[in-house]
C-alpha cells in the first residue's frame, strides 16, 4: 500500500512491519517523530508491541538488550548525540551477539549545537561492532529495517544493525512509501527464534567474566560473522527483491561500466550523485556513481570491483576522522590497496554540518579531482 | 558448591553462538578474596532468609538452615550484620 511520508515515519512503519515486538526509546531532533509515530501506532493498537519510555538513550539500548536477551525483536532509534550516550551499550548489544535494529538519524555532533545532516555520529560507533546501513531515500528506510532483521537474526550472523538516514533530506521530507502487507512479511520474515534466551526453567551464564583464555575467539567469531553477513546481506537482498520488486545489494553502481572518473557517495549525497552524473553524462563526461549501502561488514570485494576500471575515484565524506581524513575514504583506499588495485583517489569532505551538497557542488568536485593529483583531504566549500 | 564439570573450549567451533555459559564461573573462584567466613548457627536460626534476600553475590542458598556456598562468599560480612538473631559468626581465615 503506497503512502506519503518523511523518512522518520518510514522507520517507524519498518518496525512495525517487521513485527517488533518491543521498542524502547528516547525523543531527539530529528528523530522525536519515529518514537511518536511507533508510540502512536502501539497505543491505538496497531502494533503489537510494548513501548517503553526511558530516561536516556543509554536506557533505551539496554533495555532493548534486556528484551532482546529475553527472545523478543526489539527497536530503537536514535540521533547524534543520543547515539553517542548509546556508546557503551551499542558494545553490549554486538559483543553479546544480540540481534537488535536501531534507525539513526544522522545528526552533526556538538558544539556548536547542529541538528542538520552528517555522519559524524554513526562513523565515530563504527567499531562497536553493529553492521551499518546508510539509506538514500525514504523507501529504503523501510526496506531496510525490515530486511534487517532477516539478516541480524540469521543464527550465523547474530549482529546489531543500525539503519542511517540523514537528518531533514529523509527525516522530515515525504515522499512515496510502499508499504507491504503483514501476510507478505509473515513469508519474508520468519519468527525470531534464538538458542539462548533469558529463561528460569533453562538458566545460562550470558556475557560473564571472560578470560585472556576465551575473549579473543570470540573477537575472531565476529570477524566471521561479519563476513558471513556480507553473503546475507546479498542474499535477503535478492530474496526481497524476487517479492517485493526493489534490489538492495552492498553497494549499488550507476553508470560506472565506462567511467572514467567514479564517485564514491552514500546516503542522499547518493541521489544527487546519480543526477550529477547524468548532468555530465549530457556534456561528454565519462562519470559514474558507486553507492556505498552498507559501511559494515565494509564491501571491499564489491567496491574493488566497480572501481577496478576507474581511472580516478573520488570519495565524498560527509563525515571527519579528526587528523586524518573522511572515513568512507579511508575505507575505500584500504580495501584497494588490499586487493592491489592502485589508483589516483581523492577525498573530499563536503556537506559537513548539513551543508548542502548540490549537483553544483559535486559538479565543482569532479573538476578538482580532473584538474590535479590528489593532495588529500579536500574540505570541499570551506571559506578560505 | 559448584560441579567441576569443565566446558571443552578448545577451537572456534566449540564456542556458542553468543558468549552464553562459558563456565567462566566454574574456574574463577572468588573465595580467596575472603579474610573471614561467615559461619552459621542453626541453633540460633529462625528461617526468615535476609541473609539469603541480602547476601550480594549471591552466594548463600535458602536452606534450613542457610547454607553458605564458600567457594564463591567474598567475606563482605553483609549476613553478618542483617541476621536479626546474631546466629552468623565471624571465622578467621587469615593466611
Amino acid at each position: 500500500m503506497k503512502q506519503v511520508m518523511n523518512g522518520d515515519f518510514a522507520a517507524s512503519y519498518g518496525a512495525m512491519s517487521a513485527l517488533v515486538k518491543y521498542v524502547a526509546a528516547y525523543p531527539i531532533t530529528p528523530q522525536t517523530l519515529v518514537v511518536e509515530k511507533l508510540s502512536e501506532l502501539v497505543a491505538d493498537g496497531e502494533m503489537d508491541a510494548v513501548f517503553s519510555k526511558v530516561e536516556s538513550e543509554h536506557s533505551a539500548m539496554a533495555a532493548c538488550i534486556g528484551a532482546e536477551a529475553a527472545g523478543i525483536r526489539t527497536f530503537t532509534a536514535t540521533s547524534s548525540q543520543g547515539l553517542l550516550l548509546m556508546c557503551e551499550v551499542l558494545h553490549w548489544a554486538a559483543r553479546g551477539r544480540l540481534p537488535i535494529v536501531l534507525a539513526n538519524v544522522n545528526r552533526a555532533v556538538a558544539p556548536g549545537w547542529s541538528i542538520w545532516a552528517d555522519a559524524q555520529d554513526s562513523i565515530s560507533q563504527r567499531d562497536t561492532g553493529w553492521m551499518q546501513v546508510y539509506a538514500e531515500d525514504n523507501q529504503e528506510v523501510y526496506d531496510s529495517i525490515i530486511m534487517a532483521y532477516k539478516i541480524a537474526e540469521s543464527p550465523d550472523v547474530l549482529l546489531p544493525m543500525m539503519i542511517n538516514l540523514d537528518a531533514f533530506f529523509l527525516s522530515h521530507t515525504s515522499e512515496v512509501v510502499d508499504l507491504i502487507d503483514k501476510k507478505d512479511i509473515e513469508k519474508f520474515l520468519p519468527p525470531y527464534e534464538p538458542k539462548f534466551k533469558l529463561n528460569p526453567s533453562e538458566p545460562h551464564a550470558f556475557n560473564a567474566l571472560t578470560s585472556p583464555d576465551h575473549y579473543f575467539e570470540l573477537t575472531y567469531k565476529m570477524h566471521l560473522a561479519m563476513e558471513k553477513a556480507k553473503k546475507r546481506i546479498t542474499e535477503v537482498g535478492v530474496e526481497f527483491e524476487k517479492m517485493f520488486g526493489r534490489r538492495y545489494g552492498l553497494t549499488e553502481s550507476y553508470r560506472i561500466e565506462d567511467a572514467d572518473t567514479v564517485l564514491v557517495t552514500f546516503g542522499t549525497i547518493a541521489g544527487t550523485a546519480k543526477e550529477t552524473v547524468d548532468l555530465l553524462r549530457k556534456e561528454g563526461k565519462k562519470v559514474g556513481n558507486l553507492k556505498i549501502r552498507v559501511f559494515r561488514p565494509f564491501p571491499q570485494e564489491e567496491v574493488c570491483e566497480a572501481l577496478k576500471n576507474a581511472k580516478k575515484v573520488i570519495v565524498v565524506d560527509r563525515d571527519y576522522s579528526y587528523g586524518f581524513e573522511g572515513a568512507f575514504f579511508t575505507e575505500v583506499k584500504s580495501a584497494l590497496y588490499n586487493k592491489g588495485v592502485m589508483k589516483p583517489l581523492y577525498g573530499m569532505m563536503a556537506g559537513i554540518g548539513g551543508r548542502d551538497v548540490s549537483t553544483g557542488t559535486l559538479k565543482e568536485i569532479v573538476a578538482k579531482a580532473e584538474g590535479e593529483d590528489p593532495k588529500n583531504p579536500y574540505f570541499i566549500g570551506v571559506k578560505l | 558448591m559448584t560441579d567441576d564439570k569443565k566446558v571443552e573450549l578448545n577451537k572456534v567451533s566449540d564456542y556458542p553462538e553468543m558468549p552464553v555459559s562459558l563456565g567462566s564461573m566454574l574456574w574463577n573462584k572468588t573465595s580467596s578474596w575472603r579474610n573471614f567466613k561467615p559461619v552459621i548457627d542453626g541453633t540460633k536460626c529462625i528461617g526468615c532468609g535476609i541473609c539469603w534476600k541480602f547476601c550480594p553475590e549471591p552466594a548463600i542458598f535458602p536452606t534450613n538452615p542457610p547454607t553458605v556456598d564458600y567457594d564463591f562468599c567474598k567475606g563482605c560480612g553483609i549476613c553478618i550484620s542483617e541476621c536479626p538473631t546474631k546466629a552468623i559468626s565471624k571465622v578467621d581465615e587469615t593466611r
